[in-house]
């Protein structure tokens, strides 16, 4: 199985913090991959490095065999093949839904705007919202502007999915059909990476779960083996206090 | 004389309005030209610096500052006066119009960059991250994505700003740009009346209501909706 997404020796330090001690770590293709954790275990920054919004102090990170690191690297054309959805959506709040879904198709992709529009509203018909296409973020439930940003990632066609807390904002009820979507996005074979504590999301749907704390990753392996027997004393805590 | 006939007398005085009023005509067309000149250029340059700012270059970044700080700081009739008489010594001669022009707009532009930088700066790191996660260049962010938010911000202190700044071309006046100001005081010199000070300041609030209008419509073109 080829590796779509290989991290090697990934470490990042704020100041004399080291928040990543040394990540090795690899997706495969349609891969669904959760990461847990404690909070403050790195896993956010973690995530952020695979797109360089956070930039690495050492270590690899290839995507789809290209070394993003490497001096020669568009990181502007490899960012657009990297779709990424915040914890806080980060939708821009003067333009529509379809505005949001649409500007890098013309500004990156140079679509037309009819090109781009097509585009933009097939992808939001893939998350349910074609009809709100013409609505602004601020009219929009936290639910709703979620789905719209997956929308934005999607829209660009990326080889993988980064998901940084994606429902951590929103209020309980409006969970699911954010959940939803990422259902339908592996059911279609979306490489993804999700961080979150949706713990029983994890649980049904991901391919392999990596457990991080500390800045490094102790333990990983299928949702049956990482909530039914984890192997490391730090797991266990972790796990156990979520199922109390 | 009745105290109002004194007052008129002073200060309104018809056939001085009737003998200088092509005068300060003329200085308000002098007044606009150069005011309209000045909130382009130092508006512009003031978004160029800011822009600039925002690549966070140590090396771009020390002269703005120290160039802002001091045309901050400086009251603008010291540096026209430094321009106005200090350029010829150099073999360097331009009019004072052009002296004034170049003096307010980089005070203009000064006070602009930090208007439109502190504008810049409040908005969202999430915007930055989200327009950048999907190939966005940094040029593309800024116009398409942070400009947008942050001019709408920048409106108010901007609209004061540059009416504040634009009101000093009555500073022309000392290195004799025929403005209205200029206008107003050698035809009372001539005349020792104050009447026609009295048509400048009439002037003034012609030309800067509808400016202080002006800023409130773009004000409201700039809102979009929000909850």
């Amino acid at each position: 199985m080829s590796a779509l997404l290989d991290v090697r020796g990934l470490r990042k330090s704020f100041g004399t913090t080291e928040i990543l001690r040394g990540i090795d770590f690899s997706v495969a293709a349609r891969e669904l991959v959760f990461i847990i954790g404690p909070s403050g275990s790195g896993k956010s920054t973690m995530l952020r490095c695979c797109n360089r919004l956070e930039e690495p102090t050492a270590g690899q990170v290839v995507v789809d065999g290209v070394d993003l690191m490497a001096p020669g690297t568009d990181i502007n054309a490899m960012r657009r093949q990297i779709g990424m959805v915040f914890q806080a959506f980060n939708l821009y709040p003067h333009m529509t839904a379809l505005g949001n879904v649409t500007l890098a198709l013309r500004k990156v992709l140079g679509k037309s705007r009819e090109e781009a529009e097509a585009i933009g509203l097939a992808a939001l018909d893939r998350v349910g919202l074609k009809e709100k296409a013409p609505s602004y973020p601020s009219e929009l439930s936290g639910g709703q502007q979620q789905r719209v940003a997956i929308a934005r990632a999607l829209a660009l066609e990326p080889k993988i999915m980064l998901f940084d807390e994606p429902t951590s904002a929103l209020d309980p009820e409006l969970v699911g059909a954010v959940l939803g979507v990422m259902r339908d996005l592996k059911a279609a074979g979306m490489t993804m990476v999700v961080v979150s504590h949706e713990m029983r999301f994890a649980r049904d749907a991901a391919d392999r779960i990596v457990f991080m704390a500390d800045g490094e990753i102790l333990e990983q392996g299928t949702p049956a083996e990482i909530f039914g027997d984890p192997q490391h004393p730090r797991t266990r805590d972790f796990v156990g206090e979520l199922s109390r | 004389m009745t105290g109002l006939e004194r007052f008129q007398d002073a200060f309104l005085k018809p056939e001085l309005i009737a003998r200088y009023w092509p005068d300060i005509l003329s200085g308000i067309a002098v007044t606009l030209e150069i005011a309209v000149a000045v909130v382009i250029t130092g508006l512009a340059l003031g978004l160029a610096l800011a822009v600039i700012r925002s690549y966070r270059s140590r090396l771009a970044n020390a002269p703005i500052i120290v160039f802002v700080d001091m045309f901050r700081a400086l009251p603008p009739l010291v540096a026209i006066l430094i321009v106005y008489f200090g350029l010829p010594n150099l073999g360097i001669n331009i009019s004072g119009f052009a002296v004034l022009w170049l003096v307010l707009s980089l005070v203009l532009a000064a006070f602009a960059e930090e208007i439109f930088w502190s504008g810049i700066v409040s908005v969202r790191k999430g915007q930055w991250e989200a327009a950048r996660s999907t190939g966005l260049t940094h040029w593309q962010t800024m116009t398409s994505v942070i400009l947008p938010q942050a001019i709408r911000i920048c409106v108010p202190p901007l609209t004061n700003r540059t009416i504040a700044v634009t009101k000093n071309t009555a500073l022309g006046t000392v290195i004799g740009v025929g403005e209205i100001m200029n206008q107003g005081t050698s035809a009372m010199s001539l005349s020792g009346n104050a009447t026609p000070l009295m048509m400048a300041a009439v002037a003034y609030v012609v030309i800067f209501v509808p400016v202080v209008a002006l800023g409130s419509w773009i004000e409201r073109r700039f809102a979009w909706k929000r909850a």
